[in-house]
């Protein structure tokens, strides 16, 4: 999943201030932690009252959105709001942001959120992880299923390097786990010590260079 | 240079000679007078002198600039560091091949420590290649006259290059295979991490001996209890042993002359470290030593004594 975190109230507030009528569109896709109808509600009484405070009333419509990175659903969920208010306020990741501004490029749109990963949570309420940086060369299958690329502070693809101790790495003082040493680990359980001595060539960047395309542009 | 020989390192470890490395650190100044005088105390006494490349990730004068003005004004061989934190493959490629043409022939190829634990920790780390990828870059610049993605270099660099590892990680079985990969890549010596652990350093040695890649071990005199108090706590995994922090400590406070406290830190220095190395040289078909003594000169002298040439 997308996981995001939510911008400081002010600067949202400083992104709309010079306007009135705000649409709170949430996104039930896979951003996370939840952003749909019931967090553009709470979005919207924020905004309000934090108006309020100020001596600016706003008035939100809070609605959402099945997928914010699909322009035809993106189309047929705002549509009917978009000549009733003056700016939008997304609540999913960057996509979303971008698509409603793709398909209704006349009127102010602002993110709520930083996106921040592409992760998971062991469970709910629990701290998100990142686990994927897309780099277009999935590597899993060479290393035991743990990735170095997101996981190695380093990216490093012939790890562990001199900063890994029991297990943990050198970034942010020796707390979190030192990925290659996971990998280690995984392929000595699995027999498969091989493709840890094996040497990995230099990656070729231009697969992870932005932007990138996929489907009819293919390359 | 030497004949036959790319560096005076390579001639005295391919003649099978017991070798000692120093370590310069060049630092955040535009004048290095002190380094070179530095280097000048150490001839005679290391075959060449380690330079760093932005240690710790702190942004000092360039790694290459000051191996250029160490050689040249101190007459001392070098081997230059390079880490792969702070360029992308062109920029490696392109220090290189001035480094070459600055008469520069040896290299120690890093990954280098992350920026996050540097002088400047908002910095972008690039880690375009790994310190194993850039051994490889290296030996294809050298053996094959291409860079990297294959384009003829004219007049191609001839270096000699080296790794490093580190004989206290653990579990040491990954450590070895790291090795034997940096081998594959075509590392042509090691220089190791600070030991202090004879055993550790012995069971090491060991695993590594079948690659008969020269091995020159990393030791770390300590010129007083501040230093090596300071080194227990700050380096992981590599602890001082307690009896020589019990010894410093009691010397620090109990000997109030300070010419006499020198000379019996110096003695119990040249006690362990004589020792240890001793033992491994008898034990172990250990290359060398890279005596890492950052302003404390005055002990490689007679540490070299007792250990031997």
């Amino acid at each position: 999943m997308i996981v995001t975190r939510e911008k400081p109230l002010d600067e949202i507030l400083g992104y709309i201030w010079p306007f009135t009528k705000i649409l709170i569109a949430g996104c039930d896709g896979c951003v996370h932690p939840p952003r749909g109808l019931r967090e553009a509600k709470t979005y919207a009484l924020m905004i309000e009252m934090a108006g309020k405070a100020k001596g600016k009333q706003f008035e939100c419509i809070p609605v959402t959105v099945a997928k914010q990175c699909d322009n035809n659903i993106v189309y047929t969920s705002l549509q009917s709001y978009i000549n009733e208010v003056d700016a939008v306020l997304s609540l999913a990741c960057g996509v979303g942001v971008q698509v409603i501004v793709e398909v209704f490029p006349d009127i102010p749109v602002f993110p709520a959120q930083n996106t921040v990963f592409m992760g998971s949570q062991p469970k709910e309420g629990a701290i998100f992880y990142e686990k994927c940086r897309a780099c277009g060369e999935c590597l899993l299958g060479y290393t035991g299923g743990i990735c170095p690329v997101t996981r190695c502070a380093k990216s490093l693809l012939n790890g562990p390097c001199g900063g890994q101790v029991n297990g943990k790495c050198e970034v942010g003082g020796w707390v979190r786990d030192c990925a290659w040493y996971l990998i280690y680990q995984r392929l000595k359980k699995l027999g498969r010590l091989d493709l840890f001595e094996e040497f990995r060539p230099p990656r070729d960047q231009r697969i992870a260079s932005s932007p990138r395309e996929v489907g009819g542009l293919v390359r | 240079m030497s004949g036959q020989y790319i560096s005076e390192l390579e001639r005295h470890l391919k003649e099978g000679k017991f070798v000692y490395t120093g370590e310069l650190e060049p630092e955040k100044t535009t004048d290095i007078s002190e380094t070179i005088e530095m280097a000048r105390e150490l001839k005679g006494y290391v075959v060449a002198c380690n330079v760093t490349d932005n240690p710790r990730a702190c942004a000092y004068i360039s790694s290459v600039v000051a191996s250029y003005l160490i050689q040249k004004e101190a007459g001392m061989e070098v081997i230059f560091q390079l880490t792969c934190r702070d360029r992308n493959r062109l920029a490696l490629t392109s220090e290189l091949l001035g480094a070459y043409a600055l008469g520069i022939r040896n290299v120690l190829a890093l990954t280098g420590d992350h920026t996050t634990l540097g002088d400047n920790p908002q910095a972008k780390p690039v880690f375009d290649l790994d310190s194993a990828q850039l051994i490889y870059m290296i030996r294809k610049m050298v053996d094959e006259k291409t860079d990297l993605a294959g384009n003829p270099i004219h007049h191609p660099p001839k270096f000699i290059v080296g790794g490093v590892a580190n004989p206290n990680a653990e579990p040491l079985e990954a450590e070895i295979l790291k090795f034997a990969r940096k081998v594959k890549a075509g590392m042509q010596f090691c220089q190791t991490q600070v030991t202090f652990d004879i055993e550790k350093t012995k069971a090491f040695l060991k695993e590594v001996e079948r690659f008969e890649v020269p091995v020159i071990l990393g030791i770390f005199p300590l010129k007083s209890y501040g230093i090596a108090e300071f080194f227990d706590k700050n380096v992981p995994g590599c602890a001082v042993p307690r009896h020589l922090l019990e010894s410093l400590r009691e010397m620090d406070k109990g000997i109030t002359d300070k010419q006499k406290r020198k000379q019996k830190i110096d003695e119990l220095n040249i006690e362990f470290f004589g020792e240890f190395c001793r033992e491994l040289r008898k034990t172990t078909r250990l290359a060398g030593l890279h005596v890492m003594a950052v302003g404390y000169t005055r002990i490689i002298p007679p540490l070299i004594e007792v250990i031997g040439r």
